[in-house]
């Protein structure tokens, strides 16, 4: 118990690391998740083929292996470089790894939700005389977003958990400061774990119950 | 795919996939035929120079040399570094699975018992272990153990472990989904003929229960064969590791390997999945059960537990 009480300041900068790197790639995959489904949705093959392979490529691809590409792959080999220091430089790595990955999901949610729009809401969209994106943009699309709350929740709480694997490049999110403090204070590994485990039930928790609550107050009452 | 697409409209000659009315577009006149056969050009264009600028930029650090590719052309790296990975990660994927559904018919069950010293603790572990992220218990057991047993663990326990406790928990939800989504009656009418409650269970509701929950148990199995990669994080070797630490080491060429890995995993789990959606499509034809099919845990439309029934998993 002592040692989390000692290593607190540690425990917090590790834990704020893990908040950022999920609402960072949270908002980056929302948006890209948004393009690929509106691609996905498209009246051009070409797209709809392009998002399809990217969306089956990447679900079937480990995190941690996209999360490695980006690191060693696009880091080291091709010098992708965001900042001088490598702990930022790393951490913005890992985003773009996380955020590429989540888009997929995103999108597929997305595209859930598009299917439960009723076919009279577009079809008057169209006689009306809005052409597709008009029709994305101002009918379908507000409609889809909130039938996909909870599950935009679930893919929310999913990627807070998955930040801890930008451990395998080396940024010091909440599961590698776990794991280093282990080895200081190998007397405490019950209570550091609980510790962590109480962190990430704190982070998630909440946002289980405040989509919950959105997803019940947004619903479209058809 | 946007819902039901409307028929062709008669007299119009249907040519690709694009020529049809879905509930976003209408099937497309001349104008709009026109309109994107130039959008597709256009498409196709900025493909071509997001290639093209990625080619350059990989031949720029020489990553397209003929010798970081040839090794995959040699049956002996294969034999020697790919394969010994694969069979990593295929068997700590197929022990973590042997383990883990009993693991998720135990708990599943469990947590429909009517007496609460049996459900709540039930229902605290799955919940638990669903909640927190599976490289914190991978750590755990991998350097915890050591350090408060003394016991040496290998990251092959250590991932079997942490995959066993995570998929285990989600499997049970599964379960627990799967004999919730019988009607009552079947229940009830089992236990008007007689039987106790555990052959209700046993050879009324779980017979029928398998068949609605098999396409999301083994679309979760998908989901565990990916989580093996996290092994890489705790030096286990298998094959991220092969593509990742072993293969870059003797030809330094990470990128093309860790390409080729990964359309590896892509392969095998496209494999898997198939094996779900024919399962799911075979049990919603089944007339051998009053079930319908659980929500694939994968998919974007499942129902969202308290705490995240995680749809992107490692």
């Amino acid at each position: 118990m002592e040692a989390l009480i000692e290593e607190f300041p540690v425990i917090r900068d590790a834990f704020w690391l893990t908040i950022r790197l999920t609402l960072t790639s949270g908002l980056v995959a929302l948006i890209l998740g948004t393009l690929l489904a509106a691609m996905r949705v498209s009246p051009l093959p070409i797209l709809r083929g392009i998002g399809t392979v990217y969306v089956n490529a990447i679900r079937n691809t480990p995190l941690t292996l996209v999360i490695v590409f980006c690191g060693l792959g696009l880091g080291v080999v091709l010098d992708v470089s965001f900042s001088d220091s490598l702990s930022t430089n790393s951490m913005w790595l890992s985003i773009i790894g996380l955020s590429a990955y989540t888009a997929a999901f995103v999108c597929e949610s997305i595209r859930a939700g598009i299917n439960t729009v009723p076919l009279g809401q577009a079809e008057a969209a169209r006689a009306i005389g809005l052409t597709f994106a008009q029709n994305l943009r101002l009918i379908v699309l507000p409609q889809a977003f909130r039938a996909v709350i909870a599950p935009l929740g679930s893919i929310l709480i999913a990627l807070t958990k998955n930040t801890t694997i930008a451990a395998a490049i080396g940024v010091g999110e909440a599961s590698l400061t776990m794991k280093t403090l282990f080895e200081a204070h190998g007397d405490a590994v019950v209570p550091i774990f609980f510790g962590f485990a109480l962190g990430f039930l704190v982070l998630t928790l909440p946002v289980g119950l405040l989509f919950g609550w959105l997803a019940k107050r947004m619903a479209v009452v058809r | 795919m946007t819902a039901t697409p409307a028929p062709v409209k008669a007299g119009r000659r249907p040519v690709a996939g694009a020529d049809r009315a879905t509930v976003l577009y209408d099937a497309p006149g001349p104008r709009a035929r026109a309109r994107n056969v130039v959008y597709t050009v256009l498409t196709v264009l900025a493909v071509v120079f997001a290639l093209y600028v990625m080619l350059t930029k990989l031949d720029e650090k020489n990553q397209l040399d003929a010798d970081l590719w040839t090794p995959f052309l040699r049956a002996d790296v294969w034999a020697n570094l790919i394969l010994p990975g694969l069979v990593n990660t295929l068997s700590a994927a197929v022990v973590a699975a042997v383990i883990a559904v009993p693991f998720g018919f135990v708990f599943g069950i469990a947590r429909l018992s009517e007496h609460a010293w049996i459900r709540i603790p039930a229902g605290a572990v799955v919940e638990f272990f669903r909640a927190i992220p599976l490289l914190i218990m991978i750590f755990t057991a991998m350097f915890g153990a050591s350090l408060l047993f003394g016991l040496t663990v290998t990251p092959f326990s250590a991932v079997v472990v942490g995959l066993v406790l995570y998929n285990g928990s989600v499997l049970a939800e599964i379960v627990r989904a799967g004999i919730l989504s019988l009607p009552r009656g079947q229940s009830e009418a089992a236990l008007a003929i007689g039987l106790r409650k555990s052959q209700v269970m046993r050879m009324v509701l779980l017979p029928q229960a398998v068949t609605a929950m098999m396409p999301a148990i083994v679309a979760q199995l998908v989901v565990l064969l990916k989580d093996t990669a996290l092994g890489f994080i705790v030096a286990f070797e298998d094959l991220l590791n092969a593509g990742a630490r072993v293969l870059p080491s003797n030809f330094s060429n990470i990128i093309p390997s860790v390409i080729v890995i990964a359309v590896i995993y892509i392969i095998i789990n496209l494999a898997v999945g198939a094996v779900a959606t024919w399962l799911e499509r075979r049990s919603r034809r089944s007339r051998k059960t009053s079930a319908r099919p659980v929500a694939r845990p994968d998919s974007p439309t499942a129902v969202a537990g308290p705490v995240g029934d995680g749809t992107p998993n490692p």
